[in-house]
């Protein structure tokens, strides 16, 4: 495995090499600066998880667009698996991102890096992604590739260390079918090796809690459609579909759909409506009867469904044009979730809960 | 769990092809629309001002279209460097039109206004003079001598390009 | 049909989509206005879908394919 990445990460740098050295003419643009300051909240379930988030992207001398980007989870965790197998808690992740954006003739080429910490765990990544145009701008093409390596750790087990290791291929292309509509299907690809489980979470086994066992590689592959049209009166509509399968035996279908419109030069507001189903993987169970090689009663690989029902609204506080634009936005979303093999082991019951997801920021391109 | 997948779903069976894909897709650009060295198309259109304004009319004086729109980024980067340059020529013989693409009227007029530009603004609103010019990019300048040829070419718009305009344009004022 | 013949047909058709086409591109240049439209855009918040993938990414099992979009103005 370690051979073949070796050899990819140089057949990709030879690509980008061939075509850095081809110069600077180019005709795509780079991304607009811009800079962000984000407040962000979770609660459902009795997880609360919030905190700030900071972006800035500036163009440098016109050929490059470096973007760097501050993020913070506090998570407060009393959900039902914490509050019936062992105690609530607190914690804090931390992640900083780092991307460069360089554009040359019709693609725009972008390498990334983030880095995520919390207490027992940390996750690093590293990604290329490569966009072109191309049939007079009516088709844009991409692929992406991202590589990340996790170090898990356990509280209070400083004896327990293991890594997680994953690959993500991603290909996508949107076509411009007329003045009005654009569709796009996108394809990504993820393979993980390591430890894919939690070392706190416990399976149920003849009624009595085991340790979880996670396969430790999983192979999974996503294909998603989006159509987006515009209706005339500065007001669009957009349909999503994705189909999820993976080596799990997890298979998933996303569904959404949502109204934007703008009202006047200084409101835009989306609204819009998500359905998901998945269905559990192979090893899941609620309270298994036979012993096997993999078990786990990790309510995310069940079988449930849920629905979102989100709105946003910006409001553009000051634009002068070609200069600087300064907005204000916000976010809700409300979602219901409904586990069909997940019970609450305090009731007997098949679980269910709601939870609301927050965005308040200011955004300023310049 | 599953050994058994196709080459081309494999991680090496992937990135073979998406690559093999990509270096497909860098190669080579359109040609260009309209040749150097032609006459200029001539058309007549409304100015925001009100009366109509004739190409074939500025015959011998250097004339510089450029086709913008409120909703392109790169055009309204663009016109207020064309303004200077429209300011400082004008004496010489040069004129510069803008062609304006929108859809809506107003909107034009309300960029135009708020960019204070200087130059003469026209009307294309059902595209005939853009398809005449068959435009390949957003924003487009075309460089015309004062024998009605077009001269120079440029698509698209960075910032620098106005210095390449000038160069050019005092070259076709002599 | 199968999840690997669909993986296959999804790249064939991406280049099969920009290979020598004989065909011309029918929306031109200067007819991108609503195309161009802000109501178009996908995100409104680079941060803000950051935090939404994140939160899809923790409670739901299925990742990825929440894919980059083109479009717009088509500009330079």
């Amino acid at each position: 495995m370690a051979a073949t990445s070796s050899r990819l990460f140089r057949r990709l740098a030879a690509l980008l090499g061939g075509v850095l050295a081809a110069g600077g003419a180019r005709a795509v643009d780079l991304p607009e600066d811009r800079a962000e300051a984000l407040y962000h909240s979770y609660t459902g379930g009795g997880v609360t998880a919030n905190g700030p988030a900071l972006l800035v992207r500036k163009s440098v001398l016109d050929k490059v667009s470096l973007q760097g980007s501050y993020y913070v989870d506090s998570v407060s965790n009393a959900s039902i698996d914490v509050v019936t197998t062992a105690s609530p808690y607190r914690e804090r992740r931390t992640e900083y991102g780092f991307s460069a954006d360089y554009a040359y003739r019709d693609s725009l080429i972008t390498l990334g890096t983030s880095s995520s910490k919390e207490p027992d765990y940390t996750a690093n990544s590293v990604s290329l992604d490569i966009s072109q145009e191309s049939f007079g701008g009516m088709t844009t093409t991409s692929l992406g590739f991202t590589r990340g390596t996790d170090t898990v750790g356990k509280h209070n087990a400083p004896e327990f260390a293991d890594t997680a290791k994953h690959w993500q291929y991603r290909f996508g292309v949107t076509q411009i079918l007329t003045k009005q509509w654009l569709a796009s299907a996108n394809f990504e690809a993820i393979a993980d090796d390591g430890y894919l489980q939690s070392p706190y979470r416990v399976a149920r086994v003849f009624g009595a809690a085991v340790p979880e066992r996670d396969p430790r590689t999983r192979s999974s592959r996503a294909l998603k459609f989006r159509a987006v049209g515009d209706l005339g009166h500065h007001d669009a509509v957009h349909a999503d579909y994705r189909y999820f399968w993976d080596t799990w035996g997890i298979k998933a279908h996303t569904a959404e759909f949502g109204y934007s419109r703008s009202f006047g030069d200084a409101i835009l507001a989306d609204s819009f409506v998500r359905y998901y189903t998945q269905q559990h993987a192979i090893f899941y169970s609620d309270n298994a009867q036979q012993e096997t090689t993999y078990v786990s009663r990790n309510r995310q690989l069940s079988s449930f469904n849920d629905i979102g029902l989100g709105a946003k609204l910006a409001y553009t506080v000051r634009k002068v044009p070609g200069r600087y634009e300064l907005k204000l936005n916000g976010g809700y979303e409300y979602v219901r979730f409904k586990f069909s093999d997940f019970t609450d082991i305090r009731t007997g019951s098949l679980y269910a809960t709601n939870a609301s997801v927050l965005q308040l920021f200011v955004s300023g391109t310049f | 769990m599953r050994t058994d997948l196709h080459p081309l779903t494999t991680r090496r069976g992937l990135l073979q092809g998406s690559a093999g894909a990509a270096l497909a897709l860098m190669a080579g650009r359109a040609l260009p629309a309209i040749a150097t060295s032609s006459a200029a198309p001539d058309f007549t259109l409304r100015t925001l001002g009100g009366p109509n304004l004739r190409l074939a009319e500025q015959r011998g004086r250097v004339v510089m279209i450029n086709f913008w729109a409120t909703w392109c980024g790169p055009c309204r980067q663009e016109m207020p460097q064309l303004s200077k340059l429209y300011d400082k020529y004008r004496a010489a013989g040069f004129v510069l039109l803008g062609v304006n693409v929108d859809d809506d009227v107003r909107n034009a007029t309300a960029v135009a206004t708020k960019l204070g530009v200087s130059f003469p603004v026209l009307l294309d609103t059902d595209k005939t003079v853009s398809k005449l010019y068959e435009l390949a990019t957003m924003p487009s300048t075309v460089l015309v001598d004062r024998d009605g040829q077009v001269r120079y070419l440029h698509r698209g718009y960075l910032a620098g390009y106005e210095d390449t305009y000038e160069k050019q344009l005092r070259e076709l004022l002599k | 049909m199968s999840a690997r013949r669909l993986s296959i047909a999804v790249v064939l058709a991406g280049i099969a989509l920009l290979g020598g086409c004989a065909i011309e591109p029918w929306v031109k240049p200067y007819e991108r206005e609503q195309l161009a439209d802000p109501v178009m855009k996908a995100s409104r918040g680079t941060l803000a879908d950051k935090h939404v993938e994140h939160v899809r990414d923790v409670r739901e099992a299925a990742r990825g394919a929440t894919g980059v979009q083109g479009g717009g103005c088509g500009c330079n």
